[in-house]
């Protein structure tokens, strides 16, 4: 018996190594497969057989699938060729219309041919738009593209309220159907935008507005894809009647955490509603609530009779709720969910994206807010209702860059296109823009990189690489020349004039291209042999207006990327003009000069100071001797309004200023200031020698409250401080001048 | 346990007696192991080509032997197709699953042979030569299954792509017999050409209940955003015609138009402008008097002039692409071969997989009313941009157009990017040509941000057992502002750090970290301790800057925090002679490097250089005991693409480049391996990321005539 026992034991013993080891190559069997496909390799023979695959017909199939006609043409039929595509046009428009529309059958481009403008129907009389609408209305006209003349206009938007479409709304407007068809220029809704928030009501929540549309675009929030117009309607973010007008509170990142988890992965608060439409989804989050990382809060307290369809789990939700602070989750949370509402958008979206929390989306049939022009895979979670329980293992499994790069986005695009109301606006109207200029238009990269498709003007250029943002995206560097712009006041007497200097210095560079010099006087610009005789390129443009903005005029003369600001009396030398601009070429995008000046907030007088005292810091370099790329001309004379352009003009004063906030507005970055010179000018040398406007009293004031102006168009204080200053390498080293590249800098 | 023991008490008497057929039963055991070892080795490692050949002897089959399949007049048509359909209405995502690889998988029914009641074919072709490659192109791919239960996207063999050669009904009858047709849920169709005379519908006229369509040609109304997906209308040409490479530029001729069937009312628009703006346009037609055939196909004619066609494509800035009676064009795919600009002309159409597709960098869309116009509307583009539509669009065709395979597998990577979002391809991915995807540099530290003061900076001092420097070097630390914490690498495992007590008091926490090696990457490591985002590299003998100094240092990182600040700066240089590069310590007007024995960086880049270093750099460092900081200054150069910042004057640093391992003097040796590190470095990134500027930065007010103690940071540059 025992020797029994024992040959079992050991048959059994050797039985289940032999099973050992198969399984064991077994396993490693899948390894390999497993490692094969990861890294797309092609499994050969020596693994196991491919599975049956489509056939290596022996005999395969010879004719092409295009018939012998249409090889040659595209449906050759003569009775086609008797359309005129004319007609063809025609009759689309007739079919086309209403819940159809499309920009080429309902938008009437003849009226956009002179320009892209806006008119806004006069209010009624007595009759006050809710908060949010006025808003609207507001950043409409202080935009460039206003007009109160209807006659110039390409796009009308309604003076009436349209923003609460919920019957069951205190700010619902009554018989609106009769107000709109009494519209004159109404034409079935052709070339109207209309703004909406909320449409539909309890209990099924559609996408009714009330009345009929017609022709009309409609930019709404809450967009369902089954009811929008593919490039022809607008999805906006819903914003709360507290979104600020301007400027708006900055995105809360400020500065990039690794490793990039936070204490949460993935948070929410919000109610829920326990039945009807759109319940579901928020109902059934306590599914992946774990209470650790993952904490996804519900309450049903919401309504007056909200205890009568409670459930089972409302109490247990309702206690849980209230242990967490929104605010605290919302900082400390990788993801956020943003589920739907009753409606397909909801507020914890922005808020989401204002506080670097990535969206998870989990809103089926949502047309996300911009989707027409905004790449929101990089900066969102793009989720499935129907897939809830996958949300912990997708979020879980987005890697360490992937979050940095995702939580950075959500930081740009807010700040580019949600921060405000004005910049809500902007972009539905540059989206509606862009679709008129269609050869004009931005591309996705403008609309998805930094600084966003507001700062970057597609009448500019068509080609990228001429922006000042995009050289690295593209791999691409700034040309290595630049255009001296001078900008001339007094008329030419002498030979020891300052400007003669300067532009003798300024031909020395040998990065210099050309000199332009901008004949701002009174008197006609002198003959070219008064001028100094130099070999670079040199020509003299007489300014149509004759204004301070026009020496930012962006002149067709002006063909490199780098532009050299110069007032006639500075003084540089060529040195200095090489040093700088070889430091401009690794800051394309920034302004990069010599005299520089600060700005300072008065608490006493409660606005904005600005100092040309030497300082420890500085936020503007003047624009009387500095380098900036050529595309900021471009933007100074088509993006600012009027409003600030006159300004400038009526003072010819505070142009320099107006610039450094243009830029750090786009850029988010102070300029950069060179070298150890502060006086740049032979008036500011011989004191009191000239009448110069700088000696002018006045002028210190002027520029004290230009800042508060621009500041108040702004919305923002977009200048940014910097402690430091660029020098050459060796500067002021002991070491032998002759090892130093830039010599004159030195003797200063 | 309990038989073990027993067994063992008792087992040794026994022994004695059994021993023979003990012997007898162990060998055939053993034997049988062995074989069976042997047995399952040989399978394992045997060529599986015996079974294999066995299988695809079976595949080696004749189309004409595909099964017959009749269907009755009365069999069931599908529902037409729903414009609604939507991703999250009209597709089964649970088939989908979720999986680690992010990956669809797609089945292909086999193929049948489908006639009707009398037996007639239900198609005039049968399938399509190119109909065979995508379903071929498709099997050979990861996406492919056999394994019809596992799969989430299912393609029907029947060839739909000309609807001209197939009867609808039939069809679609034959759609809907398909074993998991299920109301079409998650099947695959596509289709080039769909409607017919007289009116060419813009899609498929075959009904199809809930099938996707992957078509050619489709107008905004009947496209079905995030549910379908356009593709070109495949040239056949294409795999004819080998055009050769031309390089982007100015061409013979500015416009070109050469379709044959343009309706005359855009024929008569076309000549005006020739006749306006003559020599620069050319306007191609058919040859009237060449014999039909093939070589029609091939040929253009212009006043009696013959043309090859495609080639005269590539002669031309601009390419008409006219839309016809449909609105896709097979033209498309050639102009875009031929590396010239289209000039798309056709209302409402849906551009070929626009959705992840930029078709701004590669062609020019002007609405039909605008023909007018397209003249002065080309001439507005700037000539670079002109280049760059150029070499655009023809990779556009190389990429996503070229054969059916990338037609094919462009639309299944479109469907599975909408069921994985959150593991979609990029707009750079799918957008950017190689030559771009090389030479751009998108930054992972991207947004500018000027991080706060307040959190300060965590010290890292790599020490091997310089104790007196060491603690200099810590008390001089210490008295900077914003220093937030002190972390000790200690590298010496021989040797335990000072006691407690023996170590300078400072006010901030001091932490002191051992290793488990001597090796140099230890700076780097993305220690828990460290919990700012400014991290100070400083080696032991670093005494000679002052608190200022680092403070400053501080504040310029924070302007610039993606990048290394640094104090000693260091250049790379050509050697022209030796046609390589060439490390330089010496006093330049250049910096491309800063030492690592002093600089600021973000800690993010601790885990690049631990965890991303490409190639076998880290271990060569390591076994050099030399040259991080060069690997440190390359790294953060190739992904940033972003010049480092020397600040402050230079001082004389005693031996900078002598890091932190004792005894190591400065010799000749050391700095000849710096500049093999160069060149080591540049052929493992496969190019020179170093950028050479020639500023450094210094406080607004230094070696001004001001009072020094107003200033921030008046204590620069003493020695």
């Amino acid at each position: 018996m025992q020797a029994k026992k024992r040959y079992l034991l050991v048959s059994v013993g050797a039985c289940s190594l032999l099973l050992a080891y198969l399984c064991g190559l077994q396993i490693g069997e899948f390894h390999n497969q497993n490692h094969a496909e990861l890294y797309g390799v092609s499994q050969d023979a020596g693994v196991p057989p491919r599975p049956p695959r489509w056939p290596e017909w022996v005999d395969p199939p010879p004719q092409t699938y295009l018939g012998e006609a249409e090889q040659e043409e595209d449906g050759p039929l003569l009775l086609h060729q008797h359309t005129s595509p004319r007609e063809r046009r025609e009759i689309q428009k007739n079919i086309y219309k209403s819940r159809r529309c499309r920009m080429e059958t309902c938008f009437d481009f003849q009226r956009c041919e002179r320009g892209f403008k806006i008119y806004v129907y006069p209010s009624q009389k007595g009759e006050v738009p809710s908060e949010s609408y006025q808003k609207i209305l507001a950043a409409i006209e202080e935009s460039r593209f206003y007009t109160t003349d209807p006659n110039e206009a390409c796009l009308f938007v309604l003076s009436i309220d349209t923003l609460d479409r919920d019957q069951l709304s205190a700010q619902y407007v009554h018989n609106i159907r009769a107000r709109i068809q009494s519209l004159p220029l109404w034409y079935e809704g052709r070339n109207h935008l209309i703004f909406n928030l909320y449409s539909g009501t309890w209990p099924d929540y559609t996408e009714e507005l009330g009345f009929d549309i017609g022709q009309a675009m409609l930019a709404k929030a809450s967009t369902d894809m089954d009811n929008f117009r593919p490039r022809f309607d607008v999805s906006i973010p819903l914003f709360s009647k507290d979104h600020p007008q301007k400027g708006g509170s900055k995105g809360y990142l400020n500065l990039n955490n690794v490793p990039p988890l936070r204490k949460y992965l993935l948070v929410f608060k919000g109610k829920r509603y326990l039945t009807g439409i759109g319940s579901e989804t928020r109902n059934a989050l306590y599914h992946i609530h774990n209470g650790d990382d993952i904490i996804l809060l519900t309450t049903c307290k919401h309504g007056k009779d909200w205890e009568k369809h409670k459930d089972a789990r409302c109490d247990r939700d309702n206690e849980e709720y209230t242990k967490f602070d929104y605010q605290e989750l919302l900082h400390n949370s990788s993801f956020c969910l943003v589920p739907r509402g009753r409606r397909l958008g909801s507020f914890r979206f922005l808020e989401a994206l204002q506080a670097a929390c990535i969206p998870v989306l989990l809103s089926n049939g949502w047309e996300l807010p911009f989707s027409e022009v905004i790449d929101w895979s990089k900066a969102a979670i793009i989720g499935d209702e129907r897939l809830l329980l996958q949300v912990p293992s997708i979020t879980r499994s987005v890697g360490s860059d992937r979050i940095l790069a995702l939580r950075q986005q959500t930081q740009f695009l807010w700040d580019a296109y949600f921060s405000s109301v004005t910049k809500i606006v902007l972009t539905t109207l540059e989206i509606i823009h862009d679709r008129i200029q269609t050869h004009m238009s931005r591309s996705r990269l403008m609309w998805n990189s930094l600084p966003g498709g507001l700062y970057a003007l597609p009448e500019f250029s068509s080609d990228l690489t001429l922006f000042p943002f995009y050289y690295s995206a593209l791999g691409k560097s700034p040309s290595q020349e630049f255009t001296a712009v001078i900008q001339a006041v007094t008329p030419l007497q002498s030979q020891q004039q300052p400007i003669f200097k300067l532009i003798h210095a300024v031909a020395k560079s040998k990065f210099c291209a050309q000199i332009l010099v901008l004949w701002n006087c009174e008197k006609p610009p002198p003959p070219r042999n008064k001028w100094p005789s130099i070999t670079t390129p040199f020509s003299i443009i007489e300014g149509k207006r004759k204004t301070m903005s026009g020496r930012f005029f962006p002149h067709q003369a002006i063909i490199t990327d780098a532009v050299l600001s110069l007032d006639e009396d500075s003084v540089l030398s060529t040195n200095e003009v090489d040093f700088a601009f070889i430091v401009w070429q690794s800051f394309p995008d920034r302004i990069v000069g010599y005299p520089a000046r600060s700005h300072y907030w008065d608490s006493g007088k409660g606005r904005w100071g600005y100092t040309s005292k030497w300082t420890n810091e500085y936020s503007m370099v003047l624009t009387g001797a500095a380098f900036y790329h050529r595309y900021y001309h471009h933007l100074y004379t088509y993006y600012l309004p009027t409003s600030l352009l006159s300004m400038v003009d009526q003072l010819a004063n505070c142009e320099d200023i107006l610039m450094n906030f243009l830029i750090s507005a786009v850029t988010k970055l102070p300029p950069i200031k060179v070298t150890q010179k502060k006086q740049y000018k032979e008036t500011m040398m011989q004191q009191g020698s000239k009448a110069s406007r700088w000696a002018d009293p006045d002028h210190f004031a002027q520029r004290q409250s230009c800042m508060n102006s621009f500041t108040s168009w702004f919305g923002f204080m977009p200048l940014l401080h910097s402690q430091l200053r660029l020098d050459p390498v060796l500067f002021k080293d002991q070491v032998s001048i002759l090892r130093k590249k830039y010599r004159d800098i030195e003797r200063l | 346990m309990c038989a073990s023991v027993k067994y063992g008490s008792r087992g040794p008497a026994l022994i004695p007696r059994m021993k023979t057929k003990h012997r007898i039963y162990y060998i055939t055991l053993f034997s049988v192991v062995l074989l069976g070892l042997i047995a399952t080795g040989m399978f394992q490692f045997w060529p599986h080509s015996i079974e294999s050949s066995a299988e695809w002897s079976l595949d080696r089959r004749s189309v004409h032997d595909a099964p017959l399949v009749r269907i009755p007049m009365s069999s069931p048509i599908p529902e037409r197709g729903d414009l609604s359909c939507r991703m999250h209405t009209c597709f089964d995502v649970y088939r989908c699953g979720y999986n680690p690889k992010n990956k669809i998988k797609v089945y292909i029914y086999p193929l049948q042979r489908f006639v009707d009641e009398v037996g007639v074919p239900i198609s005039s072709t049968g399938l399509s030569r190119e109909y065979n490659d995508l379903l071929s192109a498709i099997s050979d791919s990861d996406f492919y299954t056999d394994d019809v239960t596992r799969a989430c996207l299912f393609i029907p063999s029947i060839d739909v792509l000309n609807q001209n050669s197939l009867r609808v009904r039939e069809t679609a009858q034959a759609l809907a017999v398909l074993p998991r047709w299920d109301k079409g849920m998650n099947h695959l169709l596509f289709n080039m050409l769909p409607g017919g005379p007289p009116d060419y519908n813009t899609a498929l006229d075959v009904p199809r209940d809930r099938a996707l369509l992957a078509g050619g040609g489709f107008s905004t109304w009947t496209y079905r955003q995030g549910y379908d997906v356009s593709i070109p209308v495949y040239s056949p040409l294409s795999a004819e015609v080998d055009l050769p490479e031309r390089q982007p530029g100015p061409r013979r001729y500015f416009i070109l138009s050469s379709q044959t069937a343009i309706h005359r009312e855009y024929r008569v628009e076309l000549e005006r402008l020739k006749e306006e703006n003559g020599e620069a346009l050319l306007l191609l037609d058919k040859c009237s008097n060449l014999s039909q055939g093939l070589a029609s196909v091939r040929k253009r004619c212009c006043k009696g002039q013959v043309y090859d066609y495609p080639q005269i494509l590539q002669e031309s800035s601009f390419c008409v692409v006219l839309r016809g009676a449909r609105l896709g064009q097979a033209t498309l795919s050639d102009v875009l071969q031929a590396g010239c600009v289209p000039v798309i002309m056709a209302d409402s159409y849906i551009l070929p997989f626009s959705e992840v597709l930029d078709w701004k960098r590669a062609s020019v869309v002007i609405p039909e009313e605008k023909l007018p116009e397209m003249y002065t509307i080309l001439k507005s583009i700037p000539h670079r941009q002109v280049e760059e539509m150029q070499r655009q669009a023809h990779w556009f065709w190389e990429a996503y157009f070229s054969s059916m395979k990338a037609i094919g597998m462009t639309t299944l990577q479109i469907i599975n990017d909408r069921i994985y979002p959150y593991a979609a391809r990029t707009y750079e991915e799918w957008n950017n040509p190689s030559v771009v995807k090389w030479s751009s540099v998108n930054s992972p530290l991207f947004l500018p941000l000027i991080p706060p003061r307040s959190p300060g900076f965590t010290a890292v001092v790599l020490t091997y057992d310089r104790i007196e420097s060491l603690f200099r070097v810590i008390t001089e630390i210490s008295k900077v502002p914003s220093l937030a914490k002190l972390l000790v690498v200690w590298n010496n495992q021989n040797k335990s750090p000072p006691e407690e007590s023996l170590w300078p008091k400072v006010t901030v926490p001091l932490k002191v970290v051992r290793t488990k090696e001597n090796k140099l990457s230890n700076r780097f490591f993305p220690f828990d301790e460290i919990e700012t985002e400014a991290v100070l590299a400083i080696d032991d003998d670093i005494i000679m800057l002052t608190s200022d100094e680092l403070q400053f240092g501080y504040e310029v990182w924070r302007e610039f925090p993606d990048r290394l600040v640094g104090y000693p700066g260091r250049l790379h240089l050509w050697d022209h002679e030796m046609g390589k590069w060439k490390y330089e310590s010496e006093w330049t007007n250049e910096v491309s490097m800063v030492l690592t024995g002093a600089a600021f960086y973000h800690k993010y880049f601790n885990y690049l250089y631990t965890y991303k270093m490409p190639g076998d750099i880290k271990n060569w460092v390591d076994a050099h005991m030399n040259c991080e900081d060069i690997a440190m200054n390359f790294l953060v150069a190739n992904i940033t693409g972003k010049a480092p910042i020397k600040v402050t004057p230079r001082k004389k640093f005693k031996c900078p480049e002598c890091t932190a391992i004792d005894g190591l003097s400065l010799d000749q040796t050391h700095m000849v391996e710096r500049s093999e590190c160069i060149n080591k470095f540049a052929s493992v990134f496969g190019t020179m990321p170093l950028k050479v500027v020639e500023h450094r930065a210094d406080p607004v007010l230094y070696k001004d005539d001001f009072p020094e103690k107003l200033k921030s940071f008046p204590n620069i540059g003493s020695l």
